[in-house]
């Protein structure tokens, strides 16, 4: 790339740009400590499930019936389970599972229920009131049995799972983005854009939906948390993830529960995991909300 | 005279010695059983239902003809129960059952042959539109007759040595002919038997209680004043009653782990009671789907298993523990050990059985690395383990295995369509009867539960020939073929590991003796409570 | 006011038909009916197609769907519920021990998280980031994040280890013998109770700093009155009904959302019926449930509404 001025210009503006978002984050952990112990947790935990490969001691499949329900020690650091599988390395996997469960589920349940929620606000009127209705028999559901339901036709296994745990969280992020959305509609700048005659679509997806992102934000992360935990609450019904993979739900079923006198570091540990990440989510999720909900600045 | 003084008095010692140690013995009357049940019948129908929580709650009330002894930790004697004594034809087909005179139903009325020949016509020979599950393990009996009050006679198609066994099926309780005449389903709603309890009362979801028959048939039993079963669906909470002292007995089974918290936190006030047991779980092959026609492919699949090291292993966190064959362990048909481990998968030498499955993955074709689905029931225990573990083992022959679990009353659905490949099937018997134990691996056209559906006449025609043999050395030889072809040279069915039984209980209860199977010994009259 | 009534009763009908519908054919979507689970399910050698054929038309299962809905319904109109297909019985007398159970475990953890976020909650705004107030969310927070049956497990087994003491086993109403049931109740009371009452108190919080900062409010303080005086007269007259809003929400779900910790803690409630009931495909058990937990909570969804358009005269005329 040749130097020239306007390349200087690009790199200093993308400079600029960094380091003010280096200072928003710095700014955001100074003044939220609660937060920004949140996001560490966050973020431990995403470095583990990426270098999961790299960093876990040993194959987490690998059963050693010479070592079975072995406690902690030089070998094992956090001990193996009833099939001689190492604890430390199914945790570091198990990281990656309940991010890709908790991260597609809340992804999916977000994005499907946003969308429902802003067409639903812009569209008003007729629409808006079956789409309410539907919404609303779907949030008459407890969020497990929806759950189960999903599981029983699609079946067990990580990709049903993260489908049957989205499925109860559409309509409840529809419903809250909708509220966000129907002030958002009434600002005068979506009427500028109906009579510049940009199509519905546009206006949804360029207009509205930007500007219903932080409550949005909120309650992704407040789902990941709850997506995690769903996670676990199915594998130890026996009707979530299966064996052998790692998953941290898994690990709490059946043998942990047996031996939890004798080898608590079964139980232990996965019930510590699930719990910090929730714990991490939640924090970010609740310092996000005070950050971002003007009526809570700090004076 | 001192002499006589001193062995008078020595008698004395001794007679009051003994009178104390008998007393000891002999069995205490009164208190209330209880015990969890983990799962609750759908109805009060034995001749319907299959699972043993009909059998726990509800066998106390009613008696059946003949019954495995209780006292026999064998499980394979018939004894008599409402049939005092019987005789057998000389060729063999025809039965006469003497039935105890004076037994009367819970409302008062006598039971004769009538109620017994109506009981058995309804499983035997059930009238339209009612339909009766277990019609085809009676496909031997030809007739059912009641010549006088206190009379049954049983007559048969061809002489069978397994007929007695059935007769003493747990299921097949004897029912009343006068309310089975004017509404055959009238007992999936009701109870009226003439066992040694009375009942007092179902909350549904929550319990079962009986009381003492006090106009028992058998006089002097049952000794205890009443029982209790509470319907317990969680293993932990189960546990949790028994070491906590609220419930005495748990009548399945609990884990090893279970019985060693138990000894550890209650010590001489639990007593464990072990047995194997005539359970078994099963990898069934799907003929249907390539390339599991192929022979080689099966073969390799059991070849690869390490049973002997698994039986080691697996037996500390799961109720399994002995390698067997088509029989449990131990019982007279069983193949003995030397023999069992020349079949393939059995051997000891694992390291040369795995590569001889290697090389007959590759010579059958199949590429390294090959992936097939092994679809599995969601129960916890055992299937978890024995999945984990044949998975494992798989792996290490170069076989890349995906674990579908389906949820437990769902499982059966696509296995019987014929829409899996390897999947896990089981088999739970009442009593160690070869003909019953062998049924299922008849071909599928003469047995519909033969999920792997394979058609196999030399199969059929081996256990044809051990049902008619008179002569047991001919038999037990005839079933060692029948096995042979089946794990080894066909590999139509695999067998992981003989379930093993584990009950600890309260050191109160006395006179429960375990058998190889929890449908068994659950009428409660030879049990008493010690305090 | 009574128009508004009529309206939101009406708006309420819609909604259950829908319900009622989804729940229909959700259930006919999941392979397998409850003739196979009962009759194949338990992996029986010896099987009969021509009693599984029976017992499906006894149970109108060979009827076509359509005609099984409208018999449905009709009954459902008339009240009456059926009967399980599964035992044969009627559903009322399948659920109301069990409904008895689950409603009182409601109620009672309900109370336990309302006990605990109202003056935590308020305590973590009046003390906004000091120690308190990271203390008050953590501990909040730590309720949310641990999963019910780990929590129930560690509760079982140190009452067990500690103390040689376990809750009763089985459920006896509160009419019949009180120190009974509360001592079975109590502990998933607490459990859940502390789990729910994260998020009230996350809304007291949020809903006293609101008020805090009213403007009328921040005159009171500039003038010196004691605080205790404004808080009782303002503050949380304003504040507390939202946070009594979000636990009334959530009281509907936890009639039939406590499935595992009715697993954990043995108790025989309505989420271990929703669980065995499909796991069954017991249809018609099913199909009640799920009607009663949405009538349950389209019901406390319009008493929240009226009281809000009661207080508030604006919302009815919009």
């Amino acid at each position: 790339m040749a130097v020239t001025p306007q390349t200087v210009d690009e790199l200093t503006r993308a400079e600029k740009a960094r380091s003010r978002w280096i200072a928003a984050v710095l700014d955001f952990a100074r003044q939220r400590p609660l937060g920004a112990i949140g996001g560490v947790i966050i973020l431990v935990m995403v470095v583990m499930a990426a270098t999961a490969d790299f960093v876990a001691p040993i194959d987490p499949l690998a059963t050693d019936y010479g070592a079975m329900l072995s406690a902690p020690g030089a070998e094992h650091w956090l001990g193996t389970d009833a099939y001689g599988r190492d604890v430390l390395s199914r945790m570091i996997y198990g990281s990656r599972t309940a991010l890709m469960v908790g991260l597609g589920a809340s992804l999916i349940g977000s994005v499907f229920g946003a969308v429902i929620g802003v067409a639903s606000a812009y569209f008003g009127g007729r629409v808006d009131l079956v789409v309410q209705r539907i919404m609303d028999v779907f949030f008459a559901f407890p969020v497990i049995i929806l759950a189960l339901a999903v599981v029983a036709i699609l079946g067990t296994g990580v990709g049903n799972v993260i489908l049957a745990i989205a499925t109860p969280m559409v309509p409840r992020c529809a419903r809250v983005v909708r509220s966000s959305a129907l002030a958002v509609r009434e600002m005068p700048y979506i009427d500028a854009a109906r009579a510049a005659g940009f199509g519905h679509r546009r206006i949804i997806l360029r207009h509205m939906l930007p500007n219903v992102m932080a409550p949005l934000l909120i309650m992704a992360t407040a789902f990941l948390g709850e997506a995690i935990l769903l996670e676990a609450s199915l594998s130890f019904l026996g009707l979530g993830v299966t064996e052998p993979t790692a998953a941290w739900g898994l690990m709490l079923r059946g043998a942990a529960v047996e031996f939890a006198e004798s080898a608590p570091w079964m139980a232990v540990f996965p019930g510590l995991a699930i719990s910090l990440a929730v714990f991490g989510f939640n924090l970010l999720g609740d310092s996000l909300r005070d950050a971002l909900d003007p009526k809570l600045r700090i004076q | 005279m001192r002499m006589k003084r001193l062995a008078g008095l020595l008698a004395v010692a001794a007679g009051a010695l003994l009178a104390f140690s008998t007393q000891a013995q002999s069995p205490r009357y009164g208190g209330e059983l209880v015990f969890p049940v983990p799962s609750e019948p759908p109805s009060y129908d034995g001749h319907r239902e299959n699972t043993f929580g009909l059998i726990h709650p509800l066998a106390p009330f009613y008696n059946t003809l003949l019954r495995v002894d209780p006292n026999d930790p064998s499980g394979t004697k018939p004894v008599p129960s409402i049939a005092e004594s019987w005789t057998e034809s000389t060729d063999g087909l025809t039965f006469t059952f003497k039935l105890h005179k004076g037994v009367k139903f819970h409302d008062g009325s006598e039971m004769t042959s009538k109620d017994v020949k109506a009981t058995y016509d309804k499983i035997i020979f059930p009238p339209p539109g009612v339909g009766s599950e277990r019609k085809g393990q009676y496909g031997v009996v030809a007739a059912v007759e009641a010549p006088d009050p206190s009379t049954v006679v049983f007559k048969l198609k061809w002489a069978s040595a397994a007929f007695l066994a059935g007769l003493a099926s747990p299921w097949n309780f004897i029912y009343k002919a006068d309310i089975l005449a004017k509404d055959p389903n009238w007992y999936e709603k009701n109870i009226m038997g003439t066992g040694p309890f009375t009942f007092v009362e179902h909350v549904k979801g929550s319990h079962v209680v009986g009381k003492k028959n006090q106009s028992y048939w058998d006089k002097g039993k049952p000794y205890l004043d009443g029982f209790r079963a509470i319907f317990m669906r969680d293993s932990a909470a189960q546990v949790a009653s028994v070491r906590g002292e609220r419930a005495h007995i748990q009548f399945r089974s609990f884990t090893p782990k279970d019985r060693d918290n138990l000894k550890a936190a209650l010590g001489d006030k639990i007593t464990v009671q072990e047995s194997a047991w005539d359970c078994i779980l099963l990898v069934g092959i799907n003929h249907e789907k390539k390339p599991f026609d192929d022979k080689r492919v099966r073969r390799a699949l059991t070849l690869a298993l390490d049973r002997h090291e698994a039986s080691k292993a697996l037996s500390q966190i799961a109720i399994v523990k002995s390698v067997a064959g088509v029989q449990v362990p131990g019982t007279p048909f069983a193949t003995p050990p030397e023999e069992l481990n020349k079949l393939a998968g059995y051997w000891t030498d694992i390291g040369k059985s795995r590569a001889e499955a290697r090389r007959l993955l590759k010579e059958a074709g199949l590429p390294e690395g090959f992936s097939f689905t092994f679809t599995n029931r969601g129960i916890p225990m055992p299937y978890e383990p024995l999945a984990v573990w044949m998975i494992d083992q798989w792996r290490q022959v170069g076989l890349n295995v995906k674990h579908n679990v389906i949820e437990p009353r769902a499982y059966y659905t696509p296995v019987r369509k014929g829409d899996t490949e390897v999947f896990m099937d089981f088999q739970c018997g009442y009593i160690v009867e070869p003909d019953l134990d062998m049924y299922k691996f008849l071909s599928v056209d003469r047995n519909p539960a033969n999920y792997a559906r394979y058609t196999d006449r030399v199969l059929d025609d081996l256990y044809d020939k051990q049902s008619r043999a008179t002569n047991v050395e001919e038999r037990k030889r005839l079933i060692r073929q029948f096995e042979k072809r089946l794990l080894d040279e066909e590999a139509h069915y695999l067998m992981t590991l003989q379930w093993h039984r584990i009950i600890p209980h309260s050191s109160k209860v006395k006179g429960w003796t375990i058998t190889p199977s929890h449908y068994l010994n659950n009428t409660l009259d030879v049990v008493w409570l010690s305090e | 006011m009574a128009f508004y009534i009529l309206k939101r009763l009406l708006a309420m009908i819609p909604t259950l038909i829908g319900v009622a519908v989804l729940i229909f054919l959700l259930l006919r979507v999941v392979p397998g009916d409850v003739v196979e689970a009962r009759y194949i399910g338990e992996g029986s050698v010896f099987q009969s197609q021509e009693l599984m054929d029976i017992e499906r038309k006894k149970l109108g299962l060979d009827q076509p769907l359509w005609n099984q809905f409208v018999t449905w319904m009709w009954g459902i109109v008339r009240l009456d519920f059926g009967l399980s297909m599964w035992t044969g019985s009627p559903i009322t007398e399948e659920i109301e021990l069990r409904f008895a159970l689950s409603l009182q475990l409601a109620l009672m953890a309900s109370t336990v998280a309302t006990l605990l976020a109202i003056p935590l909650g308020i305590l973590a705004a009046l003390k906004q980031d000091t120690w308190v107030d990271y203390a008050v969310r953590v501990f909040s927070i730590a309720g949310l994040a641990m999963p019910s049956f780990w929590l129930g497990i560690l509760m079982i087994l140190s009452m067990l280890i500690f103390f040689h003491w376990l809750p009763p086993m089985v459920f006896t109403p509160l009419w019949v013998n009180p120190w009974e049931n509360l001592a079975q109740l109590i502990w998933p009371a607490l459990a859940v109770g502390y789990r729910y009452s994260a998020v009230g108190t996350r809304m007291m919080r949020s809903a006293m700093l609101e008020v805090l900062r009213e403007d009328y409010i921040r005159t009171a303080r500039a003038k010196g009155l004691w605080l205790k005086m404004i808080l009782a007269r303002h503050a949380l007259k304003n504040a507390i009904l939202p946070v009594l809003t979000i636990i009334s929400l959530e009281f509907a779900f936890l009639l039939g959302g406590l499935v595992v910790t009715e697993q954990v803690f043995n108790l025989n409630g309505l989420g271990m019926l929703f669980v065995e009931g499909i796991a069954r495909r017991d249809y018609t058990l099913i199909q009640a449930l799920v009607m009663l937990v949405a009538s349950a909570f389209l019901v406390v969804n319009f008493v929240v509404d009226i009281a809000y358009a009661w207080l508030d005269p604006r919302i009815r005329y919009r």
